[in-house]
Order: C-alpha cells, then sequence, then structure tokens
C-alpha cells in the first residue's frame, strides 16, 4: 500500500481511499464564510478586555479601579482580590503548577494579567483599561536563565509553600555510566553550546473566547479557539468546579494553532467569571501584542552539546546538559512523565553506543509556556541539537556533512530500534531516504559551485578581514536528519494531568448509506473534514462526499486530547480506520443474514460484501445500511443499525522520518542571508492525501526558515519583552522562502492500521538545522563553529567577526 | 459620525465613533467577517479589502476615510454562484489551509491579475509580501494565483 496506489473515483470525483482530494473545508473559506471565534455575535454579548503588568517581577500594593467602574459602559471590573473569593485566582497548569488568572500578590512577567474589565463594546472595554489605577513595588526580576538558579536570585514563586529557589525539576534519561564510558574511550570529542530561542507560533488569528454562563440551567457554553476541547471541558470543570455534564466547549474554525492554543489561558477564565458576574455572553479575543507576550512560547532551551567518535567518523556517544526556562510559571503542555517533554529522542537517526541527558527546568519572569509551534513535544530542540552536534563534528574531523550521516544511519535491518534513551523507532530505511534528498538536491554538484564560488570570493580579495570586498556571495549548504516521535501516546507512558491520550471515535452510517464521522480531534487547517473522510472511504468504500466529519463540539463527539504534537493521524486517525473496520464487520453480519449465508462466506470487495465465488451476489454497504435500519430479522445478538463507537489507544509512536537539504546565499558584505533552494524528502508512510501533506511540509519549512533566520522572543534585562508586535516578532514572508523541493519515501508504521506515521509537524522539526548548517557552512572561511538562531544579517556580520550574540537577552 | 460607503455593490450607512476602524466596521456593523483582523500594525494583511479599487489594510484605515468610497471585500468576490478564478485557484491549488489569510491573500491576487493578467512568480510574490500566512509557505499561494491567471475568463481581463 502506498500513496501512489490509484484507487476508484466516486461520482464526484473523489478518490474512494487515498490520494489527491479538493477540500470540502475550502468552500467556506474561499467565500468569506468561515466561522472564526471573533465571526461569532451572541443578543446581549459583552466585551472584555485585560490589564496587564508593565513589570516583570513587582509587588501589587494596590488597585484602584473606581474609575473603570464609574466608565458608562462598563458592566463589570474584576480584579485579582475578587478572584481570590471565588477561589479562581489561580488555575491549574497542564505540568502540574498553578498559575495566576489574576495577580493577587506579585506580578511574575511582563504582560500578565492584572485586572479584567466587561463592556458593552471592545473599544469602551479598552479605555477602561486606562481608568484603572495600579500601583506596583518593583522587584529585582530573573530574566536570564543562566542566572536564575544562582546564589541570591531573586524567589519567583513565593507563593509556593516553602520554594526558596526557582527550581522547577531535574530530569535525566539514558545510561550515564555507560555515556561517560563511551566519552572517556573515545578518539574525538567536541562540545558545543547552543541556544534554541524562545520562539512564538503566532497564528494569524489569535486567541480568545467566549463564554456564556445560563443562570438558570446553570450551563455552560464556551466557544473558544482550543486545540484540545475534551480537555479543556475537564479542566474548566476542575479549576470552576463546574459539574463537566454543564460544560459545552466548542471550538470554531481555528485561524492556526501550532500549538499555542492548547493550553487554557486566564482570558478564558476570565470570560467565564466575566459571563458568571453579568449574566450574560462575554466575548474575550486579544490583540497581537497580547498573543505574542503572554500566550505559550516555545523552545528557550540552552543546550550543552557532546558528541563523542572515532577518527574516522563512527559516533560512538552523545550527551547532553540542558537548562530549560519555563517562565513564571510551569504551563507547559507535555505528558506528565516527561517533563521535557520527548527531547530525550535526541540520539536521533544514529547508531551510537551511549548517549545521555540531563534537563533542569527553571522559573524566571518571562511568560509560562515553553511547548508549542509544531514541537512534537520538544524534538524539535532535540533534533536540533543533534544535528548541529553532527555537523559540529563533521567539521572538526575534516568528514563532508552527508558522508558522516551515512556512516551513521540506523540501517533498515535495525527496525524495530530501541534507541539509548528507551524510544521504539518502528520503521525507517533511512539511507534511502537520505540518498533521494542528495540526488534531488544534486549535492555533489552544489559541492562543486560552492568551491568556486569561495574561489571567485577570495580572488575579489574576499577575507575574513574583509569580509564583502569585491561584492562575491558565499553559498553555504545544510544538511539535517530527523526523527520523530509523534503521535502521544500509549496510555501505558502518556497522560496530560491523568487524562490518558487515547481517542474515541463514533461512526453512523445512516439508513441511505450516507454516514457521520465524530473525531474528538480538531483541525485548525489540517482539512480532517477531507482526510478523515477519504480514511472512512478507504474502509468502507462510501464516496468521501457522503461523509460529515464532525468535531470541535464537546456535546457532539467522544472525549478524546486534541491535535497538537501531530497526533491527529497516528491517534485519531487509527481510531477512524477501526470505527469504519468495526462497522465493516458488522456489515458482514446483516449482509449474510440477507443473503442467507454464513458471514464467512462471504468477502469484502471495496464498499461490498458478496459471496465468495459468486460476487454477482452481494450487498453494497448504502444496501446493507437500510437493511440494518430495517426489518430485516438479524442473528441473535446483533442490535439493528449499522454504527461503531472505538476508543483507540496506539500501542507506541510512530516515527516519521526525512532529509532536509537547505541551500543559502551568504552575502558577506552586509551578513543578509537567502534562502535559494530546500530540498525535503519525507517518510511518513503513505500519505491519505499528498496534496495536503505536502500543504503541510510547506508550511513548516517556512516556519524552520522563520525561526532559523528571524524569529526570537527576546527580553531586554528589566524584562520587557521586545518582541510585541509583528514588526518586532519577524515572520517569514513569500520572499523570505524558495520554492519548496519535496520528495518522499514511504516506509508504512507496522502497528498503524494504516501504516500512516503523522507529518504535520515534520518539517518544522527537521528544517531549522538545515537552514543553521547551511549558515554556518557558508562562513566556512571565517572559521566559524557555531551562532544561535536567528541568523539576523546582524547576527551573522558578528558571527563573521568572531563575536556573536546571545539570542535571548538584548542588552540596552 | 454618520458614514455612508458603497461595499460590494450595496450602499451602506451608520452611526459610528470617529475612530472606528474600517475592518470593526466591516465585521461589526455590517457583518460582513469574511475580512480578517491578526496584527493591528499593518503587517499581516489578513484584513486587506479594496477601497477604490486599491487594496488596503482595513485595520489602518477609519471608517471615516472610507466614507463616500467603493469598498469591495471577500464577499464581494464572487459573482452570483461563479467563484472568481482566484478563488477556484485557491482550491485547485491547496492554496489555504485554516482560511484566515486568505480573504486578504485573494483580494490582493484578485487586483494583481487585474493589473497584470500574467504575472511571474516573483511578481506574485511581491504582490503578496506585505501578507503573512502561517501554514502554506506560500508556494501554494503562487501557484494559485498563476492558476487563475490561467484560467481567466476573457471578459475579466483588465485592459
Amino acid at each position: 500500500m502506498t500513496a501512489t496506489t490509484p484507487v476508484p473515483l466516486s461520482p464526484a470525483g473523489n478518490p474512494i481511499g487515498f490520494g489527491r482530494m479538493l477540500r470540502k473545508e475550502d468552500a467556506r473559506f474561499l467565500r468569506g464564510q468561515g466561522h472564526y471565534l471573533d465571526d461569532i455575535k451572541l443578543p446581549g454579548m459583552l466585551h472584555g478586555a485585560i490589564l496587564r503588568s508593565p513589570h516583570a517581577h513587582a509587588r501589587l500594593v494596590s488597585i484602584d479601579t473606581s474609575a473603570a467602574e464609574a466608565h458608562p459602559k462598563v458592566k463589570a471590573v474584576i480584579t485579582g482580590a475578587m478572584l481570590e473569593g471565588l477561589k479562581l485566582a489561580w488555575m491549574p497548569t497542564l505540568s502540574r503548577d498553578v498559575q495566576a488568572v489574576l495577580a493577587t500578590d506579585k506580578v511574575r512577567f511582563f504582560g500578565q494579567e492584572v485586572a479584567f474589565v466587561v463592556a458593552e463594546d471592545r473599544y469602551s472595554a479598552r479605555d477602561a483599561l486606562e481608568l484603572i489605577v495600579v500601583e506596583y513595588e518593583p522587584l529585582d526580576p530573573v530574566i536570564d536563565a543562566r542566572l536564575a538558579l544562582a546564589e541570591g536570585a531573586p524567589v519567583i514563586r513565593d507563593d509556593i509553600e516553602g520554594k526558596k529557589d526557582n527550581h522547577i525539576f531535574d530530569w535525566e534519561a539514558g545510561d550515564r555510566e555507560a555515556t561517560d564510558r563511551v566519552f572517556s574511550e573515545a578518539e574525538v570529542v567536541v562540545a558545543q553550546d547552543m541556544l534554541y530561542p524562545r520562539v512564538h507560533p503566532a497564528p494569524m488569528e489569535t486567541c480568545g473566547s467566549i463564554a456564556h454562563m445560563d443562570r438558570v440551567t446553570g450551563q455552560l457554553t464556551a466557544w473558544s479557539t482550543t486545540q484540545a476541547p475534551h480537555a479543556h471541558r475537564t479542566l474548566y470543570s476542575l479549576v470552576a468546579g463546574l459539574p463537566e455534564h454543564k460544560v459545552r466547549i466548542i471550538s470554531p474554525d481555528i485561524g492556526g494553532g501550532f500549538g499555542n492554543k492548547v493550553g487554557i489561558y486566564p482570558g478564558y477564565v476570565l470570560a467565564v467569571v466575566g459571563s458568571i458576574v453579568t449574566g450574560k455572553p462575554v466575548k474575550w479575543v486579544e490583540d497581537r501584542s497580547e498573543n505574542l507576550i503572554s500566550t505559550s512560547f516555545a523552545r528557550d532551551y540552552h543546550m550543552h552539546g557532546e558528541i563523542a567518535a572515532s577518527r574516522d567518523g563512527k559516533i560512538k556517544g552523545l550527551r547532553v546538559r540542558v537548562l530549560a526556562d519555563h517562565g513564571a510559571f510551569n504551563g507547559t503542555a507535555q505528558p506528565t512523565k516527561f517533563p521535557a517533554g520527548c527531547f530525550h529522542i535526541f540520539p536521533g537517526s544514529y547508531d551510537l553506543d551511549a548517549a545521555h541527558c540531563e534537563v533542569t527546568g527553571v522559573y524566571t519572569n518571562k511568560a509560562p509556556g515553553g511547548v508549542a509551534y509544531a514541537c512534537s513535544f520538544r524534538v524539535t530542540e532535540a533534533v536540533y541539537l543533534v544535528e548541529r552536534m553532527v555537523d559540529v563534528l563533521a567539521d572538526e574531523l575534516g568528514i563532508d556533512p552527508a558522508e558522516l550521516r551515512r556512516i551513521n544511519l540506523l540501517r533498515p535491518e535495525q527496525f524495530p530500534y530501541t534507541n539509548k534513551t528507551g524510544w521504539v523507532y518502528d520503521s525507517g530505511d533511512y539511507g534511502r531516504t537520505l540518498e533521494v534528498a542528495l540526488e534531488k538536491a544534486g549535492y555533489t554538484e552544489l559541492r562543486r559551485r560552492q568551491a568556486e564560488g569561495r574561489e571567485r570570493w577570495r580572488a575579489a580579495g574576499g577575507s575574513p578581514e574583509d569580509p564583502g570586498a569585491g561584492g562575491e556571495h558565499l553559498m553555504g549548504i545544510g544538511l539535517s536528519f530527523f526523527t520523530e516521535g509523534v503521535g502521544a501516546g500509549p496510555k501505558k507512558h502518556m497522560d496530560i494531568l491523568g487524562l490518558g491520550m487515547a481517542d474515541g471515535c463514533e461512526l453512523r452510517v445512516h439508513p441511505t448509506g450516507k454516514a457521520q464521522l465524530r473525531i474528538s480531534v480538531q483541525t485548525q487547517g489540517q482539512g480532517h473534514e477531507t482526510t478523515f473522510a477519504q480514511i472512512v472511504a478507504h474502509e468502507l468504500g462510501i464516496p468521501p462526499e457522503d461523509i460529515e466529519v464532525i468535531h470541535g463540539d464537546t456535546d457532539n463527539t467522544p472525549f478524546g486530547l486534541g491535535t497538537y504534537g501531530s497526533r491527529s493521524t497516528p491517534v485519531s486517525g487509527a481510531a477512524a480506520a477501526v470505527v469504519s473496520q468495526r462497522v465493516r464487520e458488522k456489515a458482514r453480519i446483516v449482509a449474510a443474514a440477507a443473503l442467507e449465508c454464513s458471514p464467512e462466506d462471504l468477502e469484502w470487495e471495496l464498499g461490498r460484501w458478496q459471496v465468495k465465488g459468486d460476487p454477482e451476489k452481494g450487498k453494497t454497504v448504502a444496501e446493507i445500511a437500510m437493511l440494518a435500519h430495517g426489518t430485516l430479522e438479524l442473528p441473535e445478538g446483533v442490535e439493528g443499525h449499522l454504527d461503531a463507537s472505538v476508543v483507540y489507544d496506539p500501542p507506541n509512536l510512530t516515527y516519521p522520518y526525512g532529509a532536509d537539504i537547505c541551500v543559502v546565499d551568504l552575502d558577506p558584505g552586509t551578513g543578509r542571508v537567502k534562502v535559494d533552494r530546500f530540498i525535503a524528502v519525507d517518510d511518513c508512510g503513505p500519505r491519505i492525501n499528498p496534496m495536503i501533506v505536502e500543504g503541510q511540509v510547506h508550511g513548516g519549512l517556512a516556519d524552520g526558515v522563520g525561526m532559523a533566520l528571524m524569529e526570537a522572543i527576546q527580553f531586554d534585562r528589566s524584562g520587557t519583552c521586545l518582541s510585541g508586535s509583528l514588526m518586532d516578532y519577524l515572520l517569514p514572508t513569500s520572499l523570505d522562502c524558495p520554492s519548496w523541493e519535496l520528495g518522499e519515501t514511504v516506509t508504512p508504521s507496522p502497528h498503524h492500521p494504516l501504516g500512516v506515521k503523522g507529518v504535520g509537524e515534520s518539517a518544522t522539526v527537521g528544517s531549522p538545522p538545515a537552514v543553521v548548517n547551511a549558515v554556518i557552512d557558508a562562513l566556512e572561511p571565517f572559521g566559524v563553529r557555531h551562532a544561535d538562531m536567528p541568523l539576523t544579517p546582524a547576527q551573522v556580520w558578528l558571527a563573521m567577526r568572531g563575536r556573536p550574540l546571545r539570542t535571548d537577552i538584548v542588552e540596552m | 459620525m454618520r458614514v455612508a460607503m458603497n461595499v460590494n455593490g450595496e450602499e451602506v450607512g451608520a452611526e459610528v465613533e470617529p475612530r472606528m476602524l474600517l475592518v470593526h466596521f466591516l465585521r461589526d456593523e455590517l457583518g460582513l467577517t469574511g475580512t480578517h483582523w491578526g496584527c493591528d500594525t499593518s503587517n499581516c494583511g489578513t484584513c486587506v479589502v479594496w477601497m477604490d479599487g486599491e487594496p488596503v489594510k482595513s485595520c489602518t484605515v477609519l471608517a471615516a476615510m472610507a466614507s463616500g468610497r467603493d469598498v469591495r471585500t471577500v464577499e464581494g468576490l464572487e459573482q452570483g454562484t461563479q467563484l472568481d478564478p482566484v478563488q477556484e485557484g485557491f482550491m485547485q491549488e491547496h492554496g489555504l489551509q485554516c482560511g484566515f489569510c486568505t480573504p486578504g491573500m485573494m483580494m490582493t491576487a484578485r487586483w494583481l491579475l487585474d493589473h497584470n493578467p500574467d504575472p511571474s512568480e516573483a511578481e506574485i510574490r511581491e504582490a503578496i509580501s506585505g501578507q503573512i500566512c502561517r501554514c502554506t509557505g506560500y508556494e501554494n499561494i503562487v501557484r494559485a494565483i498563476r492558476w487563475a491567471a490561467a484560467h481567466q475568463p476573457a471578459k475579466e481581463v483588465a485592459s
């Protein structure tokens, strides 16, 4: 089974199964008829706005809301003190910490929520914020994660009883002793410090919520920009003590998520409180600045990597120490057992003897978050670490980076492969994928042209002392090979706040043979309404246009933990396949009853059960559906109708992988880097809808270029966030991106019922190191071994002069 | 203050605050929610509409500034039940994922094709460079606009 196997077409011309199919959801978006959160307008709806802290760390002395309350259009002003009375001032985070809904004692990051105004319209709500007078007593902030554990550092979380420092956790994975032994015996050891800077998913639609508490029925309905509506329902219930059967979360069309819309933000809770207080629906939508300064950031990993190898290029071991900046509250979304997410997949795609990592999490006076931006629970950081280390080693050994990877990539016969930190990679043929990418890139020719270019640059007078002389540019070629573990996750290993990461799915085939599939995951652009219909079509032969996919409303869908970490297809997609198979088996019993034969006498031909050896005699799924709802007498114990439901608990993660090659053009006169080419060869197993898969890869590659070259959430030493608008936090535009060159190999997952592996984050995970490796490669004439992202013209210019900057803090 | 304008061929008017932004007027007063808001600083372009035939970022235009003018939004692209070739192109080439930037992108694309019926890839990239898409990496948006260029009904091509 591969993505290219042709399947029959439906009357509407769609593939009855896998293949390129135009998206069902496009019809509304193309006409401006999408239904995003801010498009919703309820009768009597009020508007909320949040007053935020201008300090990173300060004691709250007093709040005077009287002038705001006197504003003629203001209906309520809510403060932390009021929430304390309702026991709602603090809410649990996804990492078993607490976060202030509104500050009560102190503010702990720039932009923290301090007060909430509810008014008749959004402009008046904003006006009233200006009328609130807050007195702060500024405290020394902790902005530099490297100083968070220093003696005498201010204690941020003095709300936690007995807390005397800013330490959150220590965690390790792998075999320390074995790794130390490998390092002590190694011929070559190279070390490198690197920062994966704090970045932000910045979806085009910001976060928001509309809460409506019906005072009569006690029913809370919340329309919310959430990637995980069911998890939110349970959390609302836990946070506010609301009975869960009276809580309904509706996730409408989502204008991009990328992990930004996984957690619950204070604004969501405040909308609920606003509705409780006023008795009206309350809408809260953050502005762009609020989105960037207060909602879930990603990365902020200070990493020290060491790699051990033999002289001839065989990698022996990896050792990593990480300082993880989690901000003021530990609000990362990740499986309970893994405080560093899946970072311990850092041995990557290579055959090593030993590996070990230690991660220390610290509080700083920065916004909370940490797992977002298409990171597959920190696989992004892990892949960046190992792919930079391999290039550092290549530089040390004088071996071509492609050759060094060839020597060390896992071989097909090693799968399933248990890596040195315990992950069981399901399937792979890494070498082939690398060769496809190298071939596609014309790697040998690129290296030849690069050498010629360097010669021209030197001949024109270019030198480390005068990089821009002669105006010649330099080419850089960067590789990365990534292995992701996605589809969290097996209940035996993974939960969030005790909720297992399995997904429910329900399928109803109506009497006329049309179907509805109810899924627990939530699309933010991934095209679930199309892809999931194709999965059912693949299993049942029902045309995909006859299958409606229902999602995003907790009252109408089964429980599941939502869409992030590339988990929809690996987990919920498997659930959709299994539920379809159950319906197919039931259809067999019904067909046998109608044909007066035994179910064993029937064979399946897409869309139809027919008698073995007499294929003329059979029943289509539509005929069977009518029979199942009709008066046909069914065998003892078989109920009517043609429905099924499942809960799918994945036996393992799936492990998509790929090879990325980036070609950059560096202007050494200015430090400006332009991505000329980007080749991405992905193996995500069979592709349900190759058009959608390629689209997701395109988007992830743009993310990678953005992170490598321009994106960073930065702070000054006082803790002011300097990246609070899209003028300061740069996102890649059409001019920053090349025309992407994609390729594929197909290695099915052995345990997924469709063999598919998930792809949503692959490109975001794999591409940043390819871009950075390309830039560092372009800087070879300057002897540069590393410079931290983002490689802005200024950073590259300084790197050429041997003094690249720290990119987490901007010295003013 | 009272503002009155022609939106997608219809005369509309309302009493609004002088500070009301055009994007809010379209969305909140007229219920035309196809035009989106994304950044406040004219960087993202999800709010692009036409004013007197030129693309503008409606988050940085006051409703009052649009008074007396012709405004065209994404809701005005479809002719009857016939999708504009730009809309069709975005579907055929998978030029949208979450759909949030799409209306603004399509308004710019329509303007580009009206003024340059056969744009090169570089010209397309230049035209949409003031707008941000987080999902597509721009590749399929470029292809969508190329598709529309290749499928323009002859009568709609500007002279």
